[in-house]
């Protein structure tokens, strides 16, 4: 078989995930969107693995490696997205914006002399 | 004990006194007053003593190098001569009865412990700058007793004048400290060395090469310490002291160290005759000068320190005609009666409850309420005024016979233009000398008026001293006969035509302040009290309110004191100097001139700097945080809290990388 299928599958699939990451509000769909690409970056190292004849399977190996870490992954993923929603009632990425700019909280005492201070 | 262990313990037992008395001023009150007499009375013991072991005699030198400094060393070194061992006694003697009048002067002063420490730490740093053999150990007491005047004068530090007088009086002497330090420098680079011994033998074998440099820069610093024009200005405004710190300043130490110094070294002057005349003029400005503003002072004190200034600059030109031994004899004549003459006038202000003379002068029988203080301060001006026999008269004499032998050209390097330079000054000077002298006695002694104030009698920690310090103003001119053989060996005792000269003027002076004290009384009792009587007590007024402003321990050393009825009074002042007398009593504008002269461009200088750091300099330092600050404002814009928005623009930036990277490769790989 030749090497442009497996890659085009891969390159369909990673851009497949990265348009979610970037453009899907759910966040646990932005979650199954990074397994998307981390899966077609698992595809392309065993088709590559494969067509290079590597004796060790090195990318046999890293791609073991990848999935143990995107499970892991995507279970402390699912739960941070699961603490936020009980928090707020949403998982909508657009409307997680605490750290935006003029967001902060009101500054303590302690903090506002350090801010009076840097001004200085 | 040898004569070196004496000599040691002489500078050392004030020293430590003053330690003492710092330490334990506070928590023992008891010990303060014992701790404060007793070791300068021993110091001027061991003084005599050592004064008598040397004896005249050939120099007494030891030396233990201090520091190897890899040129010049400097070393602990004594250098006990004539000169050394006299004016020792005087000091002494001098800080030992400032130090017993103070124990009374000031024996309410709260503060009286750390000023007795101060006076013996002067003492202390007078004693070391006379005994030290080693120009830079002279300087170490040089320099303390710069620090202690500075202290000293500003005791009553409540008051503005007294603050502003002490720093006046550090920075003046500042002023001419630096070149003196530079010239010390020069002196022990030409000369090799810092022993004086060493220097004096460099300078007889002709070793200086900057003789006149060496000569004038180390004139500044002793024209600021021994108060001589141009830098005599601090002295009439460090009357804002104590009358004892005065009487300490004038007599025995500070002014002394500058003429000292001088006659110390007086071949290295003598090696330059530019410096020599340099130096009488300066003398004669300076005795002019001073006795003129003396005539025209209303404060007992600023008459007295006037005089002090006058005084030195006759020093001054003994030593500017080249003959030490008159200069040294009429310090420490000097020395006795201008002690006597400040603590006189301490008991006069603490009698009469004022310092002004025009307020003395309307009051009846101030002599009479202090019998002591009387009799001394006319033995005491009698001998300022040079009358023979007393003691100002042989030592004055003495400077007169030298410049008159100058000016006929006998003194072996001294210029004879020098020499007349100084004797005409010096004549000048002692009628002057005896006008303000008599001036002042006519207006302590015979004021007319309301009758002075009794506070009882003075304690005798006061007048014990005065007593004791008439002995040397009446009978020191005894010793001009065995004199020069502690000094150079020249003849002190007076001649005829010099003496006539002196004293003739000196009479002369009396004479005229009199008639013109008769003819002044005679007006001032005729005028009524109608309009011009009225103008003239305003103006005294104003002059008594200004005295009493700049003399802050008369409200603390008298008593409860109603005020002089105002009324005219009779100034022989006025009269003698007619309109010369308003510049005169602002001491010829000197401090204006200054003013214009150094003061202004100084602060006009200081407002350019401050200008340029406030407006140029914190401008660039503004420019730096706001620049920084407005980019950060900006790059906060994108600070949105959206993480996809992140992504995006990290994942642009991959992107444009990728390709800059892959386009360079490729040129690269096409070229």
């Amino acid at each position: 078989m030749h090497l442009a299928y497996p890659a085009v599958l891969a390159a369909l699939l990673f851009c497949t995930g990265l348009y979610g990451v970037l453009a899907r509000r759910n966040a646990v769909l932005v979650l199954m969107s990074v397994e998307l690409m981390l899966n077609a970056v698992n595809l392309n190292l065993v088709a590559f693995d494969v067509w290079l004849r590597d004796a060790l399977h090195a990318g046999q190996a890293l791609t073991l490696f990848t999935i143990a870490i995107a499970a892991a992954e995507i279970g402390i993923g699912l739960a941070i997205v699961l603490m936020v929603y009980r928090n707020r009632g949403t998982s909508d990425v657009d409307r997680l914006r605490d750290t935006a700019e003029g967001n902060e909280p009101a500054p303590g005492p302690d903090q506002s002399s350090v801010r009076s201070e840097v001004t200085a | 004990m040898t004569t070196t262990t004496l000599a040691v313990l002489v500078p050392a037992l004030p020293f430590l006194s003053a330690l003492a008395g710092l330490l334990l001023g506070r928590t023992a009150p008891g010990f303060v007053r014992p701790l404060a007499v007793l070791p300068t009375l021993a110091a001027a013991v061991l003084a005599v003593l050592v004064a008598v072991r040397q004896g005249g005699g050939p120099a007494i030198d030891s030396a233990t190098e201090l520091t190897p400094t890899g040129s010049v060393p400097i070393e602990l070194a004594l250098h006990i001569d004539g000169f050394a061992a006299l004016v020792g006694v005087l000091v002494g003697l001098v800080a030992t009865c400032v130090q017993l009048y103070s124990t009374a002067y000031l024996r309410d002063d709260p503060r009286y412990p750390s000023y007795a420490a101060l006076v013996s730490l002067f003492t202390s740093a007078m004693l070391l700058v006379v005994y030290s053999g080693d120009l830079m150990v002279l300087l170490v007491g040089w320099e303390i007793m710069g620090i202690c005047s500075y202290f000293l004068v500003g005791h009553y530090w409540e008051t503005e004048a007294a603050r502003s007088a002490s720093l006046k009086a550090f920075l003046v002497t500042k002023l001419g400290d630096v070149p003196f330090l530079i010239g010390l420098f020069a002196l022990a680079a030409d000369a090799g060395s810092f022993r004086i011994t060493k220097i004096l033998g460099a300078v007889a074998a002709g070793g200086l090469d900057h003789p006149t440099l060496i000569a004038l820069l180390l004139l500044a610093g002793v024209a600021g310490k021994s108060a001589q024009f141009p830098l005599h200005t601090w002295l009439p405004d460090a009357m804002a002291g104590p009358t004892p710190v005065s009487a300490l300043i004038h007599a025995a130490t500070m002014v002394a160290a500058g003429v000292y110094f001088i006659a110390r070294l007086l071949p290295v002057f003598a090696a330059s005759r530019a410096a020599l005349v340099v130096m009488a003029v300066m003398a004669a400005v300076t005795m002019v000068g001073s006795a003129l503003a003396a005539l025209a002072q209303d404060d007992i004190k600023r008459v007295l320190a006037y005089s002090t200034v006058g005084q030195l600059g006759y020093m001054t030109g003994a030593l500017a005609v080249g003959d030490r031994g008159a200069a040294v004899f009429h310090l420490l004549s000097h020395g006795a009666f201008k002690a006597l003459l400040f603590l006189g006038a301490g008991v006069i202000i603490h009698a009469a409850g004022t310092n002004s003379l025009s307020a003395m002068a309307r009051m009846d029988g101030l002599a009479k309420r202090i019998p002591d203080a009387f009799w001394t301060m006319t033995i005491a001006l009698l001998a300022l005024a040079a009358i023979p026999p007393f003691a100002g008269f042989f030592s004055k004499e003495a400077v007169l016979v030298a410049a008159e032998h100058t000016a006929a050209g006998e003194s072996e390097f001294a210029p004879s233009a020098a020499g007349w330079l100084v004797l005409v000054a010096g004549v000048l000077t002692a009628l002057l000398t005896a006008a303000y002298a008599t001036r002042l006695w006519l207006m302590a002694f015979r004021g007319r008026g309301a009758a002075a104030p009794d506070h009882g009698k003075e304690p005798l920690a006061m007048t014990g001293v005065l007593w004791l310090l008439a002995v040397p103003s009446i009978a020191f001119g005894l010793a001009a006969g065995p004199l020069p053989d502690w000094f150079d060996g020249h003849e002190l005792s007076p001649t005829l035509t010099t003496s006539v000269l002196g004293t003739g003027a000196a009479v002369v002076g009396v004479m005229l302040t009199y008639a013109l004290w008769q003819r002044a009384a005679a007006q001032a009792a005729r005028v009524p009290a109608g309009l011009p009587a009225v103008a003239a007590a305003a103006e005294v007024e104003t002059a008594v309110e200004e005295s009493a402003a700049q003399a802050p321990e008369v409200e603390e050393v008298t008593h409860e004191h109603p005020a002089a009825a105002a009324g005219p009074v009779a100034d022989p002042g006025k009269a003698l100097l007619g309109p010369l007398h308003r510049h005169a009593a602002a001491g010829f504008h000197l401090d204006a001139v200054y003013t214009a002269l150094f003061v202004r461009p100084v602060r006009a200088g200081a407002g350019l700097v401050r200008f340029l750091d406030r407006e140029v300099v914190d401008t660039y330092v503004r420019g730096a945080g706001g620049g920084p600050r407005l980019l950060g404002a900006l790059v906060r814009r994108a600070q949105t809290g959206n993480v996809q928005s992140y992504l995006s623009a990290l994942l642009a930036g991959a992107v444009v990388l990728a390709i800059a990277t892959a386009v360079l490769a490729n040129v690269n790989a096409g070229s």
